[in-house]
């Protein structure tokens, strides 16, 4: 029994781990696929895109009232659904986490935020407070409008414009030019890492116990380090040798045009009737 | 621990932002003076790594897995000021990409994991380690400590950032309008996790990645911990001036934006009394109970009553009348208090140093 446990564990982890990158890898891909479709917001430059979406997101955080979020996650699906985001992957990717994750999070605040009890639990005799469950279902909605902002944008830019736009908001150009050159190398070490954990997998024909398990993990780590910093010696040899001297430039090829325009002027005043009753 | 938007207030969220700030711009500029046209490749494919790392399913005792943050193994190969920097820019890809964590919280989860994970680790390391060899088990014990130090001092702060917003942000009805949970559920909720299951993730990660290391490529441990290295980011730092009164102003900051955790303390400081509160039943039964049930004099005594109103604070209770938030009063009465003391400390030094070569001295 012991002898099937162990085996189910070092099948599991390993399995996890890949499951995880792969993922990850997934996850990329599609938000590409999506990024090329023709829908409303992938028609908008990035730099309008972030600019309209971000006050939305703050907003959703700020505003007192429940009616307010609950408009703006409205506004926030029907964006989704003018830009062929399916209401599938919406619920896939954020909805149902979301709600997972915040959900069980909230779950006890109608108990134990104090306040007028509305019903109490029959046997157990639990009482549910107004206050409580007006806690909970802020905190809910609140995550779900955000999340489901943020995701729309990423979901529908291409990642290299996300970046580039970055610098509307006066990033050093130093960093975005990291953040760029980081995304890039994930997919590197993640494939890396896929790499290591699939030939260790192949490579295994009995049964390793939970403290060898450990070892294996903790050594792919300490080896994906060495890689990483011996990565970052070449990637720089590269670098200077294509004459890089600390100086970073990026190319500007954003054009807005009418409908940006159009757009701009809407959402703002979308976001701004949202600051307004939601105060 | 990824603290999801909507959790926080935005304004706790812009003070986070605010706390963040320095250290980002410290690291920035200290990484990008040693390591010149080395910056760019490294931070980016350090980040990429710290990314990475936090995917890895990592098996602990009891025959359950959990992920690692990674802060104690990076910090131990990187140094704290490039883990803060890899480990932001990893969570701002997580936020940003991956929707893991939010975007209006990002400083905060930057201020909690990255910076006060990377400089608790640095420092657990540091006094653990010692002076011992690279080669030695104390070093992979002292990275172990750091990692687990590490993780739970974030997840403490993240325990406390949730549990003051029930405090403060509420709306017309009494309902808590972000986390609404108080301290005494929040740090307990967040701690029992942390102090086992993913400080264990954190523990086992630290001290298997330097255990590796020292086997394989001991080289990787001493170029972050060397003399050379240290020496060069001291002189740096002793040209700045931030050697050695950098901590001191890092500790200033923190204690002015944590000035309104004075306010979650319950009714008046023992002596403190107005004349008035000797006429309030309510503040008369608190003066008893809190001095040993001896009931006050039933009018306020001649003295304190005549004293009291020699000289009217401009700011009476820490809040100028114009301030509507009792906490932002709180951080504006700290910023000029402290102010006014730095102002004075000045003038004295100057008047000290003769009136001229005191701007020269002083850093």
């Amino acid at each position: 029994m012991s002898g099937q446990s162990r085996s189910g564990q070092s099948r599991g982890v390993i399995e996890r781990s890949l499951a995880t990158f792969v993922d990850a890898l997934q996850h990329t891909f599609h938000a590409e696929e999506l990024a090329k479709k023709r829908g409303l917001l992938q028609r908008l430059d990035a730099r309008v895109k972030i600019v309209a979406i971000l006050p939305l997101i703050i907003i959703a955080a700020l505003a007192r009232q429940l009616t307010v979020i609950c408009a703006l996650f409205t506004f926030a699906v029907a964006i989704a659904l003018l830009s062929r985001v399916p209401p599938s992957t919406l619920a896939k990717r954020v909805w149902l986490p979301v709600l997972a994750f915040t959900g069980l999070i909230s779950l006890p605040a109608p108990f134990l935020t104090p306040g007028k009890v509305i019903y109490s639990l029959p046997l157990l005799g639990w009482t549910i407070t107004a206050q409580g469950l007006r806690s909970a279902i802020y905190l809910i909605m609140r995550a779900e409008t955000a999340a489901t902002f943020s995701i729309l944008v990423i979901l529908c830019t291409p990642w290299t414009n996300v970046l580039k736009a970055l610098r509307v908001f006066r990033f050093p150009t130093a960093l975005v030019v990291i953040v760029g050159m980081t995304y890039r190398y994930i997919f590197l070490l993640l494939q890396t890492a896929h790499d290591m954990f699939q030939s260790r997998k192949s490579r295994m024909v009995g049964q390793l116990d939970g403290r060898e398990l450990r070892r294996t993990a903790t050594a792919s780590a300490g080896v994906l380090m060495s890689k990483t910093l011996q990565l970052s010696e070449d990637v720089h040899l590269a670098m200077r040798s294509r004459g890089f001297r600390g100086e970073v430039y990026v190319l500007n090829e954003f054009q807005t045009g009418w409908f940006d325009w159009v757009m701009l002027p809407l959402f703002t005043g979308i976001a701004v009737l949202a600051f307004w009753f939601g105060r | 621990m990824h603290i999801p938007d909507g959790y926080l207030s935005p304004s706790t969220c812009a003070v986070l932002y605010g706390a963040a700030m320095p250290f980002w711009y410290v690291a920035f500029a200290r990484i990008k003076r040693l390591l010149h046209t080395r910056l760019v490749p490294l931070v980016a494919v350090s980040s990429a790594f710290c990314f990475v790392i936090m995917m890895f399913n990592v098996p602990l005792p009891g025959g359950t897995t959990g992920h690692a943050l990674g802060v104690g193994a990076a910090t131990v190969a990187l140094g704290p000021w490039a883990s803060m920097l890899s480990l932001s820019i990893a969570l701002l890809i997580q936020a940003v990409f991956f929707g893991d964590g939010g975007i209006t919280t990002l400083g905060a989860n930057c201020f909690n994991m990255a910076i006060v994970g990377s400089v608790v680790a640095h420092l657990v390391y540091r006094a653990v380690a010692g002076r011992s060899t690279l080669a030695s088990q104390r070093r992979a014990m002292a990275a172990a400590l750091a990692g687990y130090a590490a993780i739970n001092a974030s997840a403490l702060l993240a325990g406390c950032e949730l549990g003051i917003q029930p405090l403060f942000f509420k709306d017309a009805g009494g309902s808590p309008l972000y986390a609404p949970y108080p301290l005494h559920i929040a740090i307990p909720a967040m701690m029992i996790g942390h102090l086992t299951f993913a400080g264990l993730a954190e523990l086992v990660v630290s001290a298997g990645v330097v255990a590796y290391l020292q086997r394989s490529n001991p080289s990787l441990l001493s170029h972050s911990s060397s003399r050379e290295t240290d020496d060069a980011v001291a002189q740096s730092a002793h040209r700045a001036g931030w050697g050695r009164t950098g901590p001191l102003w890092v500790r200033l900051a923190l204690l002015m934006v944590l000035t309104p955790l004075g306010i979650l303390a319950a009714g008046t400081a023992w002596g403190e009394w107005s004349g008035r509160d000797f006429s309030s039943p309510e503040m008369r039964q608190t003066i008893a109970s809190a001095s040993s049930n001896v009931a006050p004099p039933l009018k306020p005594p001649e003295g304190l009553e005549r004293l009291s109103s020699i000289w009217s604070a401009p700011f009476p209770q820490y809040a100028p009348p114009f301030v509507r938030r009792p906490a932002f009063g709180y951080v504006m009465s700290a910023m000029f208090g402290s102010g006014i003391i730095l102002g004075a400390f000045r003038l004295i030094g100057w008047m000290l140093a003769g009136g001229n070569g005191a701007t020269k001295a002083s850093p």
